[in-house]
């Protein structure tokens, strides 16, 4: 494999991983803020207790987050140096942002949040708490900027020629605001809610099945639902409106989305199927006439589809870009629905005795992660073959220093240690969760652990 | 080249991430150390209370690492392309070093048993003294020069970056943050731990001593160019100078057992340890060993001076907005470490 296959592997697997933390990060914490303003208003010990669970949930997390984001920092120098030169004017600016006005404020005041119960007053403490969720919720957005200005360009120009072209500021709020990025961030945010909210209502499903800390996990789950709900039916128009940008500023992109070949037609929409890439054929189950009633309302207007872009300009794996954009909708409809379903049971008071619903409610966890997942897989592979939508190709974009048996040793290394953290991940909140919420320090209430502990050196 | 206090905006930005890595070596310098001591200390409560008197601060202490990469890549991205790909094996090394240290001090106190607490001990303190060790490896060989040709891509070979000269700043390094370290540990400690840990401390900053006056001889014997902008302009010869005085100030405040003093001491001297590698390079931030004229620097690898007012206006607002934080979370955990439900 060459320089080029390897350390796309690499990026990809990297933030994939990753990706995995922020959105439980800025999620639970905002679940953390409601049970914390809950606690400040009732005073009732209960929601003291759940913000005190779900802070060291948070934590390790929150831990990991934080090991694994540098990581991609790094290798946009490390295996990306011409894209690094080309973008850093733009895309250094939004990265040193995120460092001074969201990194800073999270990290600071997690120190807080997870030590200083006994140090700070209740209201320094509840300011910490979003203060910590609002820092999470602010790198979201200046990352989201960066991505989305390398998805719809704007605000720039291009200066140099060949190997020392670069992009340039010319308008720093048009290349915040670019065309793509403010219902990408809502979108992004709100997927975190719902995958965050979730891990708890999926924790409280859990204890409710084996009728544990009932009171409890009666009323964390409230709280959560409420968040998941709302969040799944507002994502449905947020992600229409992602889906009508990327219709307007990248076509390719949509036509692989929708697996629509046909040049310009009136446009079907597959609710799921097979992309041919070589025959330039899609097979499945489809509305007739979707995809134009989805884009303009009406049942004539044509819809540009991917034989209408050159061969070396359309999305190189056109099947994963629409297997990953189906399995995204095809979650968030399922979501609305459990949703809904939730919301008319919670209302006749009849959810929690309903041991297959809460069974429902405890494995659907997953979905809100894959579904976070894939959108991520369906945007970024149907950028490519760019790195910068139309301007610079991601063949072009790669170190010239750095060897293919370099990418393969960073590769190994890095799929060993987050293989081995991911099974300490799963297992320590495995075992977390298993405790339960009047958790106890082991070692202090052990006695014999800890002479031994001691006594051994 | 547009300019604000007689100074143009690259060079300004080149003060700024001057400043934001020498917060960060200032900063993480210390739990950096604290975790390269850390096999020192036998008892596991000993243990505990060393990582807790880090456990609140060290996230936020690596966040101007962070910033630092961000800001390096904003104004000069030519340099952060050129130097994190020339050295892609040091770099990805440090990152696998990083998550451990990070996963360490995150795991270790998830269970009780001896064996799983002793193995994240271990790998807590060899991570720490790793990523001190190429921290320094790194800076040693920005001073040195790199071999990249004109298109700033690097020609060395492999194992390039470990050479004798690189090597000899890395443990000078980790010595520095050893001693930083353990300053920072005495304060936060009572008892036979504090009694154990003025010992660690006096041993450590003789550690340093020594390493430093081996630096300089050899800085001065082999690598002479690394002086030549002091050379130039004789006053500055005021840096060195006051690095001296500083070092043996800590000394001076360690016998008196005035441990602040000696840790704003040691701060110090840090922060002209960086001060010095500064003017020396400047202009040059990548001296190219193959031809002056492939160098990169402040002027020829910074970003566009538009790009460069926007992120100076962030750091104009940041900054301050972080000190201020940042004072508040280290006064709210200020005192000795005392163990209690929420500690590691
Ligand atoms: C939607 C949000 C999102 C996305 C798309 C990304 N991140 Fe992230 N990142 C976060 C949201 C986040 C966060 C919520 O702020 C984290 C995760 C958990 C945490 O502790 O902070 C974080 C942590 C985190 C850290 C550690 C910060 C610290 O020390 O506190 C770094 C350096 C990065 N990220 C960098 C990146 C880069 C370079 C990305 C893209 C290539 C990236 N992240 C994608
Ligand atoms: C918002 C921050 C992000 C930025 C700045 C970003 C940037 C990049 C860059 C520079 C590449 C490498 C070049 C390329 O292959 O095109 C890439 C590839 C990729 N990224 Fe992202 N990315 C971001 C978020 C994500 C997330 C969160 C995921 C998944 C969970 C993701 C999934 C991928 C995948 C799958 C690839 C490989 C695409 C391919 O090679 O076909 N990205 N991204
Ligand atoms: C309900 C219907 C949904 C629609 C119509 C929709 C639409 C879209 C579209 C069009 C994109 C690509 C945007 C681009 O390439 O610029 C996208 C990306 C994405 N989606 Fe969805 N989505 C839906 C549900 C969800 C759900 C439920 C989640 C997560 C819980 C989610 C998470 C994401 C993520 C993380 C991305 C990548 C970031 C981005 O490009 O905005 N989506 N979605």
């Amino acid at each position: 494999m060459n320089v080029e296959v390897l350390s796309r592997i690499q990026f990809a697997f990297t933030i994939a991983f990753h990706y995995i933390y922020p959105p439980l990060s800025i999620g639970l914490g905002l679940v953390m803020v409601l049970m914390e303003g809950m606690y400040l208003k009732t005073g009732q010990k209960v929601y003291e207790d759940m913000t005190k669970f779900y802070t060291k949930i948070f934590a390790l997390i929150f831990g990991i987050g934080v090991a694994t984001g540098i990581v991609m920092e790094f290798e946009f120098g490390t295996n990306w140096a011409v894209y690094s030169k080309y973008v850093g004017d733009i895309f250094g600016s939004a990265l040193a942002a995120e460092g001074i006005f969201a990194f800073a404020l999270e990290s600071g005041f997690l120190g807080i949040l997870l030590f200083g119960w006994n140090k700070v007053s209740p209201r320094v403490h509840f300011f910490s708490t979003v203060m910590v969720t609002l820092g999470s919720m602010f790198s979201a957005i200046w990352i989201v900027v960066a991505n989305s200005w390398q998805q719809t360009p704007a605000g720039y120009h291009i200066v140099g020629e060949g190997t020392n072209a670069r992009a340039e500021i010319t308008d720093f709020w048009a290349m915040v605001f670019n065309p793509s990025s403010v219902e990408r961030i809502l979108h992004v945010w709100t997927g975190a809610f719902i995958a965050g909210a979730f891990l708890v209502v999926s924790i409280s499903a859990y204890y409710l099945i084996r009728k544990k800390h009932v009171d409890f996990a009666q009323k964390s789950f409230r709280i959560a639902f409420y968040v998941v709900a709302i969040s799944s039916v507002v994502q449905l128009f947020i992600g229409h409106r992602s889906a009508e940008v990327v219709a307007e500023y990248q076509p390719a992109k949509l036509a692989a989305m929708e697996g629509h070949f046909d040049s310009l037609a009136v446009a079907d929409m597959y609710l799921f199927g097979y992309v041919d890439k070589k025959n330039e054929k899609t097979h499945g189950l489809s509305i007739p006439k979707g995809l134009t009633m989805m884009m303009h309302q009406d049942l004539t207007t044509p819809v540009r589809g991917l034989k209408s872009f050159k061969p070396e300009d359309r999305p190189t794996s056109p099947n994963i870009v629409f297997q990953t954009y189906h399995i995204m909708i095809s979650i968030g409809m399922f979501l609305i629905a459990l949703s809904i379903f939730g919301t008319y049971m919670l209302w006749k008071k009849k959810l929690f005795d309903q041991p297959w619903l809460l069974q429902v409610f405890a494995w659907s966890v997953l979905l809100p992660q894959i579904a976070n997942q894939v959108g991520w897989y369906a945007a970024e592979t149907g950028r490519q073959p760019w790195v910068v939508y139309g301007l610079l190709r991601t063949s072009d974009a790669l170190s010239k220093a750095v060897t293919a048996e370099q990418v393969m040793f960073s590769l190994i290394m890095f799929t060993v240690i987050y293989t081995l953290l991911f099974a300490l991940f799963i297992y320590l909140l495995n075992k977390k969760i298993k405790h339960g919420p009047y958790y106890e320090d082991h070692s202090e209430h052990s006695p014999k652990l800890k002479t031994i502990a001691d006594n051994i050196q | 080249m547009a300019t604000f206090l007689g100074l143009d905006y690259a060079t300004w930005w080149f003060l700024v991430i001057g400043a934001v890595f020498t917060g960060y070596a200032i900063l993480d310098g210390f739990d950096l150390g604290a975790g390269a001591l850390h096999l020192f200390f036998k008892k596991e409560e000993s243990r505990r209370i060393a990582i807790n008197a880090i456990g609140p601060v060290w996230d936020g202490n690596e966040v101007w690492l962070v910033i630092g990469g961000g800001a390096l890549f904003a104004g000069f991205p030519a340099v952060y392309a050129t130097v994190f790909s020339a050295f892609y094996v040091p770099f990805m090394l440090f990152l696998f070093v990083l998550i451990l240290r990070a996963i360490s001090i995150e795991f270790r106190s998830k269970e009780p048993m001896f064996w799983w607490r002793g193995m994240w001990d271990i790998s807590y303190s060899l991570s720490s003294s790793m990523i001190a060790f190429l921290l320094g490896v790194v800076l040693g060989n920005l001073l040195l020069g790199i071999p990249i040709d004109k298109e700033g891509n690097f020609t060395g070979s492999l194992v390039y970056f470990l050479n004798p000269y690189s090597v000899l700043v890395g443990i000078t390094t980790l010595s520095l943050f050893m001693m930083h370290g353990a300053i920072y540990l005495v304060m936060k400690t009572e008892n036979r731990l504090y009694a154990k840990l003025t010992i660690l401390v006096r041993n450590t900053t003789i550690f340093f001593i020594i390493c430093m006056l081996l630096l300089s001889f050899y800085t001065i014997l082999y690598v002479p160019h690394l002086a030549s902008n002091i050379r130039a302009n004789p006053w500055m010869f005021i840096m060195p100078i006051l690095m001296v005085l500083s070092i043996a100030n800590i000394t001076r405040e360690i016998t008196r057992r005035n441990y602040l003093y000696a840790f704003l001491s040691s701060g110090f001297t840090v922060s002209l340890l960086l001060l010095l590698v500064a003017v020396e390079l400047y202009p040059n931030m990548v001296v190219s060993t193959l031809d002056p004229a492939f160098n990169l620097t402040v002027h020829n690898a910074s970003a566009s001076e538009k790009s460069l007012k926007i992120v100076l206006i962030f750091a104009a607002v940041g900054v301050p907005l972080v000190l201020t934080y940042t004072t508040f979370v280290f006064w709210t955990f200020k005192g000795k470490v005392k163990l209690e439900e929420h500690s590691y």
